[in-house]
């Protein structure tokens, strides 16, 4: 009943800044990029995987089955059936665990999670008033009914409506919510922008190190993720305004990730399922754990991962310190760094009902590719970002090793999930 | 398109046009299939080689109308398909009216993209023997040039020792339309234990072509493909996108890897060797131009064109030949070079790539003796003007030229060059090895 689950590898798209190179691509093209690339990495063209699972945090009421169609889009057979989830910037990884669920179950031997956001292509919907208005100019059942109907059109209910990124409960964007954290925290400018530059310093390297030539396929002319600046230093980027939290406020477009567009897809697969098929196996997926905390009543929207991280060790029997690598989504370079200090501070893994305090770690044990600062963050997509990332980095340094992935998402909430190589 | 070439292509342009000489080149026949008309066989000499391997083939044959050496020459009614003479026999300057007396009346019935395929012997014996070896290389040369309508000429020279199995393989692509751009040719066909011809000769065999995202490394994916091949196909990271395509469309995988890296040969081998079995082949296909006079060449441009089109491939073939490799080349295997009419024959601001693509003949000929022992075999093609993306670039004029500057009177496809590298990777052209085929159709450039 219990089978291993393994990380076979991954596939993305380079990330774009909105309104970058992939700004004319939909959700559903990005998507069905991410899922050809992979298909072609790993010879799955015209096969039927069991299941794909995926999503987009931002989407057009007509891509209620987007995952779906992607699948009918790409190289995928079209009997492969797929689903659509979401949890915030956590989607990527949530579909990574669903799958992962469903093959320790023995209910599929193989699937593909994948995410995609494109923040170029953000919907735009209209009002309430008008919405009312028309619906009801639908229902009129006489001509005249229905000019009475839309006579009600007021020039004020015209005005588009832009995605809302505020938290619905507190009035507050993710940025602000941050910044909050951020002075609570007591988190630098200094700290911050160390953590942004080391994230486009790790990224550089990588690229140039060819480490990611079977991660990511270019996609309209784009081979490499736009946002990086290889040359970036914390003097660079200190001299960048303050975005959140007033003008005495730390957080900066430089060490904040950018609107991004980009998908990204992982290949799981029952350990021996993959083995049958002469399939690479880069690490198991060991466990995974989510949280939430009480943002609305005040509590840090960005650190649920804290206690996550701390159930999730304590359930495997594991330290920190046995965690070889360390990914923590950059949703804002002080995100990463309070998410360290809570990790350190007795008091408040007590209050989130951790026994003990999860600890320190070494920093070149952290984002060692770099992550979402540099790479950019196209919500749905990161998780499935960082998966096969860190799989192939584990994968690398010998069979037993182990790494963490810690994502803060909106509403409040933390997925967490915990790799090993084999 | 430019003005000029939309003007060229309009209806009133093709009329003045063919007036002007330019006519439309002929449709040539192409893929497996067999010429329409009668295959027809003319024996100089007691040998049977050409009559058994026509059975190996399962082909009829008819006997061929020999012409009586004065007036007007008999016809063969009906347009035939092919004219395979059997001259492996032809040893004195006298025999030499038996191939003339046989062609002529051939010449003139041979259908659209019809074949005239020579069978003769590798140079030897005394000094007249091997000047009319020679004569018959001059021959095959002067046909493939008058030969109109699609029509090819090729010699092939068979060693003694090989047998109908043997040349089965080339005698079946010679007559069939995968042939369909190679023309006035002459290569050899050695002795081997060979399978038998088949219309899927690669299926349940993994083969390596690199530049495959495009042209006629994607052509050659395809092709290879067809025949039942399983294709890893690589291409730098850059070009990943056309290349995942092409892997999907053929169902195979795409490793995106720079061939120039010092560890590509072990990356291609750990990928064989987690998802197949063993390598049948790799083919040498990318490759890339730098162009300048030599006198404005620098290290840089000289060192890219070299590294990328020879010095790569030199690297990556000693990883999979290693003994006990896994994912290396198994015995058996087959190793294929991407040469060039322009580098064989050199031309005008190309010294980098001419010594590159020389160079791959060169290593051709150097490797096929000593992986004999092996059973693998080494080849190359050596493409002519072949219509892409890259010569589409060329001013229209120019391409114009470059297009009919050959006995076809046309651009090659890119899927031609994928034909002929089908036809070395083929199990059953085990007896050819170390041979350089020009797909080029006769052009007027090249050794």
């Amino acid at each position: 009943m219990n089978h291993t689950v393994v990380v076979v590898g991954g596939n993305r798209t380079p990330f774009a800044k909105a309104g970058g190179a992939l700004r004319e691509a939909s959700n559903h093209d990005l998507m069905t990029a991410a899922i050809d690339g992979l298909v072609a990495r790993y010879g799955l063209a015209g096969t039927r995987v069991g299941e794909v699972a995926g999503g987009a945090v931002l989407k057009h009421p007509h891509d209620f089955n987007l995952t779906r169609e992607a699948v009918l889009s790409s190289a995928l057979a079209p009997d492969t059936p797929a689903c659509d989830l979401q949890q915030a910037c956590a989607t990527g990884l949530e579909a990574t665990v669903y799958l992962a669920n469903k093959i320790a179950l023995g209910q599929l031997t193989h699937g593909i999670a994948a995410g995609c956001d494109s923040t170029s292509d953000a919907p735009i919907t209209v009002s309430g008033d008008l919405q009312r208005t028309l619906h009801a100019a639908n229902r009129a059942r006489t001509a005249q009914a229905r000019i009475k109907a839309l006579a009600g059109i007021r020039p004020s209910h015209l005005a588009p409506l832009a995605p809302r990124v505020e938290e619905p409960r507190t009035g507050l964007s993710m940025g602000e919510h941050q910044a909050l954290t951020t002075v609570r925290w007591e988190v630098t400018r200094e700290e911050q922008d160390e953590i942004a530059a080391s994230s486009h310093r790790n990224l550089a390297k990588a690229w140039d190190d060819g480490f990611f030539d079977d991660l990511v396929t270019p996609f309209l002319g784009l081979s490499k993720d736009a946002i990086l600046r290889p040359e970036t230093t914390p003097e660079a980027l200190a001299k960048l305004r303050p975005v959140f939290g007033g003008a005495a406020g730390t957080m900066t477009a430089g060490n904040s990730t950018a609107l991004s567009d980009g998908a990204a897809a992982v290949l799981l697969a029952d350990a021996d399922w993959a083995a049958e098929q002469g399939l690479p196996i880069l690490a198991r997926v060991v466990d995974a754990e989510v949280a939430a905390v009480d943002h609305p009543g005040g509590a840090d929207l960005l650190l649920a991962p804290v206690a996550a991280t701390g159930r999730l060790l304590a359930r495997q029997g594991l330290s920190i310190e046995d965690m070889d690598l360390i990914e923590i989504h950059e949703a804002f370079a002080s995100t990463v760094a309070a998410t360290l200090k809570a990790w350190a501070d007795e008091e408040y893994c007590a209050s989130v009902g951790l026994e003990r305090p999860i600890g320190t770690i070494d920093r070149s044990r952290l984002n060692v590719t770099g992550s979402s600062l540099a790479v950019g963050h196209p919500f749905a997509a990161t998780g499935a970002r960082i998966v096969p990332t860190l799989a192939k980095l584990l994968h690398s340094r010998g069979p037993g090793s182990k790494g963490l992935i810690s994502m803060c998402a909106a509403g409040g909430q933390g997925l967490v999930a915990i790799l090993e190589a084999v | 398109m430019s003005a000029l070439e939309a003007a060229y292509y309009s209806p009133v342009g093709r009329k003045v046009a063919a007036k002007a000489g330019l006519a439309e080149p002929p449709v040539l026949r192409r893929g497996r299939a067999y010429p329409s008309g009668a295959i027809v066989l003319a024996e100089l000499g007691p040998s049977r080689l050409g009559r058994e391997t026509l059975a190996v083939l399962g082909r009829p044959y008819e006997a061929p109308v020999i012409d009586s050496g004065d007036g007007d020459a008999p016809g063969y009614g009906d347009r035939i398909g092919a004219l395979v003479v059997d001259a492996t026999d032809l040893e004195t300057l006298g025999e030499l009216e038996g191939l003339r007396a046989v062609l002529r009346p051939a010449l003139r019935g041979l259908e659209r993209a019809g074949r005239i395929i020579i069978l003769a012997r590798p140079a030897a014996g005394g000094w007249e023997q091997r000047a009319v070896a020679r004569a018959l290389d001059g021959i095959d040369r002067t046909v493939g040039k008058e030969l109109r309508r699609g029509a090819t000429s090729n010699l092939i020279l068979v060693d003694p020792a090989a047998g109908p199995s043997s040349l089965a393989s080339t005698l079946e692509f010679l007559l069939q339309g995968r042939s369909a751009f190679v023309d006035g040719q002459t290569w050899t066909v050695g002795a081997a234990d060979t399978a038998a011809p088949s219309e899927a000769p690669l299926a349940g065999r993994t083969v390596v072509v690199t530049g495959a995202a495009r042209g006629i490394g994607a052509a050659i994916a395809r092709t290879l493909a067809r025949d039942g091949a399983t294709i890893v196909a690589v291409d730098i990271p850059a070009a990943g996108e056309s290349l995942a395509a092409v892997a999907n469309e053929i169902a195979g995988t795409a490793l995106q890897l720079d061939i120039t890296a010092a560890d590509a040969g072990t990356r291609i081998a750990a990928h064989v060797a987690t998802r197949h079995a063993a390598l049948h082949g790799i083919v040498h296909n990318a490759g890339i131009t730098r162009d300048k006079l030599l006198a404005n060449t620098d290290a840089a441009r000289w060192a890219s064109v070299v590294e990328v089109n020879l010095a790569a491939q030199m690297r990556i073939n000693e990883v999979l030949l290693a003994p006990d490799q896994p994912g290396g080349l198994a015995d058996g295997g087959r190793i294929v070079g991407v040469a060039s009419t322009s580098g064989l024959a050199g031309n005008k601001g190309q010294a980098n790539y001419a010594a590159s693509k020389a160079g791959v003949a060169g290593l051709v000929q150097a490797m096929a003796p000593d992986l004999a022992s092996r059973g693998i075999t080494v080849n190359a093609v050596a493409p002519g003007f072949i219509e892409t993306d890259m010569t589409a670039r060329i001013p229209f004029v120019q391409r114009e030229i470059f297009r009919r500057l050959n006995s076809l009177g046309q651009g090659g496809r890119p899927v031609d060059v994928a034909e002929t590298i089908g036809y070395f990777l083929d199990p059953a052209s085990q007896g050819v090895s170390g041979q350089i085929v020009r797909v080029c159709g006769q052009n007027v450039v090249g050794a």
